[in-house]
C-alpha cells in the first residue's frame, strides 16, 4: 500500500481504480484485517470516552458496533478516520493501523486518512448548494480529478452502487436536497463511495429512515461488503443481526465483547452482552 | 365541539368554559397584533420621513424637476442646483468601500469561525467590535492626519505607476480624494459586515462541515464547499447591510473626500457625497431655495438607500440555490 504521507491524493484515487481488489499480504493472518485498533483511549478534555480498546476489523466484512447510548460508539467510529478531532480538546492514545500504517503517527495528514476511510452520518447531509451529480463527484473534485469522462463514469458507478441511479438518473442537475430522506442518505453513501475509500464508516445510517428506506440501505450494505470494509453503528439489534459479520459490544467506553455476530447473538460469553441484547438494559 | 354542545350545559357554565379557552387565543392574537403594529410602525416611519423631505423640497422639485438629478451645477448664489456630482460621489465611494470591505470582512469572518486557533478568536472579535465603537469623527481625524499622508506617500504613487494606464488612477495626487473617502467608509463598514457574516457562518450546521471533512477536504476546502456556499444568501444580506451604512456614512467621509462637487474619472480627484453636502451646508443655507435643494438632497439619499435595498432583495430572490454549484468548479 502507498504510504499515507507520500501519496498525492489524485494518484491514490486513480491507483485504486485500476486495482480491482487489495491483495492480501502474505504475512497477515486470515481473515485479513484492514483496521487494527490497539490500546485505543480517547478523551474529551478530562473525560475518557473510550477506554483501552483493542479490536481488529476484518476486511470485506461488516462489523457492527452496539451498546447503550453514550457508551462511546460514535467516538470510537469517528476515531477511525480522525473525525473526532473536529471537536476541540480531544486526545488520543494507542494506535489505529490502516493496512499497517498508523493513522495517528505525527506525519500523517488527517485529510488523507479521511480520503481512505469514508464516512456516512446519522442524518443525511448532502450539500444543499450542489446538484445531485455534483454532490457525488465533489470528493473527486477535491482530489483534483478534472477528467470529465472519468467523473461521469464514476458518477454513474457510485450511484449504481448506492442503488440510486435508476431513481435519479434524469434529475442529476436537481439539488441534492430535493430528494427524499432515504434517497438523500443513499446519495451520501454514493458521495462517500465515489472516492473509493478502503473502509466505509456508518454512524447509525438508518436511524432517521422509515422501514422501507432502512431495508434498502441494509441491502446496500450487504452488497457493498464485497468491495469495502464496513463499520457501522446501530441501535437496532435485529439490524445488527441481519447485516453484520462481526459485532462489538461497548459499555461505558470499554469493549466488553467482540466476535462473530452469530456467536454474540446466540451465545455471548459476557453477562452484560446478553443483558443488552435481550433488552434487559440499555 | 359538537359533543360538547350536544350535552346540556347551563349557560353560565358554558360561558365559563369558553372563558377558559380564550386567554391563550387572546394571547396569540395580541402578540400577532403587536408584532404587526411594530412592523407597520417602521414602514410608517420611513414613509413619514420621506413625506417630510418631499414636503420640505416641493418648491425645488417643482422648479428643477428632473434636472436636479441630471445636472452638475451647484451654485447657491445663482440658485442653480444640480445633484449629480453628489449622487455620483455617494455611489462611487460606497462602491469602493464595498470592493475593499467585503472580501476583507468575509475572509475575516471565515477565519474567525473556521480557521483561527481557539484562543485567538475572542480577542480578535473584541478588537473588531472596538473598531465599530470608534466615533466617526475620530476616524475622520485619523484619516486626515494619518491615513491621507500615508496614502499620498506610498499606495497612491504605486497605484499610479501600475494602473496609471486606466482612467481611474491618473492626474495629480492631492490626498483628499474619492479613493480616500471610499477607504475610510470601508474601515467604517468592516466591523458590521464582519460580525454579521460571522454570525451567519456560525449558524451553518456542523453536519455540513463534517460532510466535507469526511471526504478528505482540507480546512480551506471545507470552508469553501460546505460553509461559504451554504451561507451565501446570508452573506449577501450582510453585504447589503454594509452598503446601507456606506451610503449614509457622513462625518468621516466629509473629512477626507475633499468636498468638491465634480464628476471625475480619476479616483485621486476629490469628490462629494449627498450626506456630506447635507452636513456641510445646512447651517449656511440662507435662501429658501437653498434649504429646499438640501431637503431634496436628503430625499434623494433616502430614495437611493431604499432603492438599493429593494434591488438587493430582488436579486436575492433570483439567486437560486443551484446556481451556487459553480463554487465547486
Ligand atoms: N463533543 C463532545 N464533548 C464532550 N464530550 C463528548 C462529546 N461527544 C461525546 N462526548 C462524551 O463521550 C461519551 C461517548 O459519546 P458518544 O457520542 O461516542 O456515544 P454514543 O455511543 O455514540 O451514544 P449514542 O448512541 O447516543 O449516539 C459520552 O459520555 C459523551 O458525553
Ligand atoms: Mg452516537
Amino acid at each position: 500500500m502507498d504510504n499515507l504521507v507520500m501519496t498525492t491524493p489524485e494518484r491514490s484515487v486513480m491507483d485504486r481504480v485500476d486495482r480491482p481488489a487489495e491483495p492480501i499480504p502474505a504475512d497477515e493472518a486470515v481473515p485479513a484485517c484492514t483496521l487494527r485498533i490497539k490500546d485505543l483511549s480517547i478523551w474529551y478534555g478530562d473525560k475518557r470516552a473510550i477506554d483501552n480498546v483493542t479490536l481488529d476489523i476484518a476486511s470485506n466484512a461488516v462489523t457492527a458496533i452496539i451498546g447503550p447510548s453514550g457508551c462511546g460508539k460514535s467516538t470510537f467510529i469517528r476515531s477511525l478516520n480522525r473525525m473526532h478531532e473536529l471537536v476541540p480538546k480531544t486526545r488520543v492514545e494507542g494506535t489505529v493501523l490502516l493496512q499497517g500504517e498508523d493513522l495517528y503517527s505525527s506525519n500523517v495528514d488527517p485529510a488523507i486518512v479521511r480520503r481512505r476511510v469514508g464516512m456516512v452520518f446519522q442524518k443525511s447531509n448532502p450539500f444543499p448548494t450542489m446538484s445531485i451529480g455534483e454532490n457525488v463527484i465533489i470528493g473527486l473534485r477535491l482530489n483534483g480529478v478534472r477528467n470529465q469522462k472519468f467523473l461521469n463514469e464514476r458518477l454513474e458507478r457510485s450511484l449504481r452502487m448506492a442503488a440510486l441511479w435508476d431513481e435519479v438518473k434524469d434529475d442529476l442537475h436537481k439539488p441534492g436536497t430535493s430528494l427524499s430522506g432515504g434517497q438523500q442518505q443513499r446519495l451520501c453513501i454514493a458521495r462517500a463511495l465515489a472516492v473509493e475509500p478502503e473502509v466505509l464508516l456508518m454512524d447509525e445510517p438508518c436511524s432517521a429512515l422509515d422501514p422501507i428506506a432502512t431495508a434498502k440501505i441494509e441491502e446496500l450494505i450487504y452488497e457493498l461488503k464485497t468491495t469495502y470494509t464496513i463499520v457501522t453503528v446501530t441501535h437496532n439489534m435485529q439490524q445488527a443481526g441481519r447485516i453484520s459479520d462481526y459485532t462489538a459490544f461497548f459499555y461505558l467506553g470499554r469493549l466488553i465483547e467482540f466476535g462473530p455476530t452469530t456467536k454474540i447473538f446466540t451465545n455471548p460469553s459476557e453477562r452484560q452482552t446478553e443483558d443488552y441484547i435481550t433488552g434487559r438494559f440499555g | 365541539m359538537t359533543t360538547i354542545s350536544a350535552v346540556h350545559i347551563p349557560l353560565e357554565e358554558r360561558s365559563a368554559q369558553t372563558r377558559m379557552a380564550s386567554p391563550s387565543r387572546f394571547g396569540d392574537k395580541a402578540f400577532e397584533l403587536l408584532t404587526l403594529t411594530m412592523a407597520l410602525a417602521v414602514v410608517v416611519l420611513i414613509i413619514l420621513i420621506g413625506w417630510q423631505l418631499w414636503n420640505g423640497s416641493s418648491l425645488a422639485i417643482k422648479k428643477f424637476g428632473f434636472r436636479f438629478l441630471t445636472t452638475s451645477t451647484w451654485d447657491p448664489v445663482a440658485e442653480q442646483f444640480g445633484a449629480l456630482p453628489f449622487i455620483y460621489g455617494t455611489l462611487v465611494s460606497s462602491l469602493i468601500a464595498l470592493l475593499i470591505a467585503v472580501p476583507l470582512s468575509i475572509a475575516t469572518a471565515a477565519y474567525l469561525t473556521e480557521l483561527a486557533p481557539l484562543w485567538i478568536r475572542q480577542p480578535l472579535v473584541s478588537l473588531i467590535e472596538m473598531l465599530a465603537a470608534i466615533p466617526s469623527v475620530i476616524l475622520g481625524l485619523w484619516g486626515i492626519f494619518v491615513m491621507i499622508p500615508w496614502l499620498r506617500e506610498y499606495p497612491f504613487p504605486l497605484l499610479k505607476r501600475f494602473f496609471g494606464w486606466t482612467p481611474f488612477f491618473t492626474g495629480p495626487i492631492y490626498g483628499p480624494s474619492m479613493l480616500a473617502g471610499g477607504i475610510i467608509i470601508a474601515v467604517m463598514i468592516l466591523p458590521i459586515i464582519t460580525s454579521v457574516s460571522r454570525e451567519i457562518l456560525r449558524s451553518v450546521p456542523n453536519l455540513q462541515r463534517e460532510a466535507a471533512y469526511a471526504l478528505g477536504a482540507t480546512r480551506w476546502e471545507a470552508t469553501r464547499i460546505a460553509v461559504l456556499s451554504y451561507a451565501k444568501k446570508g452573506l449577501f444580506g450582510a453585504v447589503i447591510l454594509g452598503l446601507g451604512r456606506a451610503l449614509g456614512e457622513t462625518m468621516a467621509v466629509t473629512m477626507v473626500i475633499g468636498n468638491t462637487p465634480q464628476i471625475a474619472a480619476s479616483l485621486f480627484q476629490p469628490g462629494y457625497t449627498l450626506a456630506s453636502v447635507l452636513a456641510n451646508e445646512f447651517t449656511e443655507a440662507t435662501t429658501d431655495m437653498y434649504v429646499q435643494a438640501l431637503f431634496e438632497i436628503g430625499f434623494v439619499l433616502l430614495g437611493i438607500t431604499i432603492l438599493v435595498n429593494l434591488l438587493a432583495q430582488l436579486l436575492l430572490r433570483t439567486i437560486r440555490t443551484t446556481s451556487a454549484t459553480r463554487a465547486v468548479q
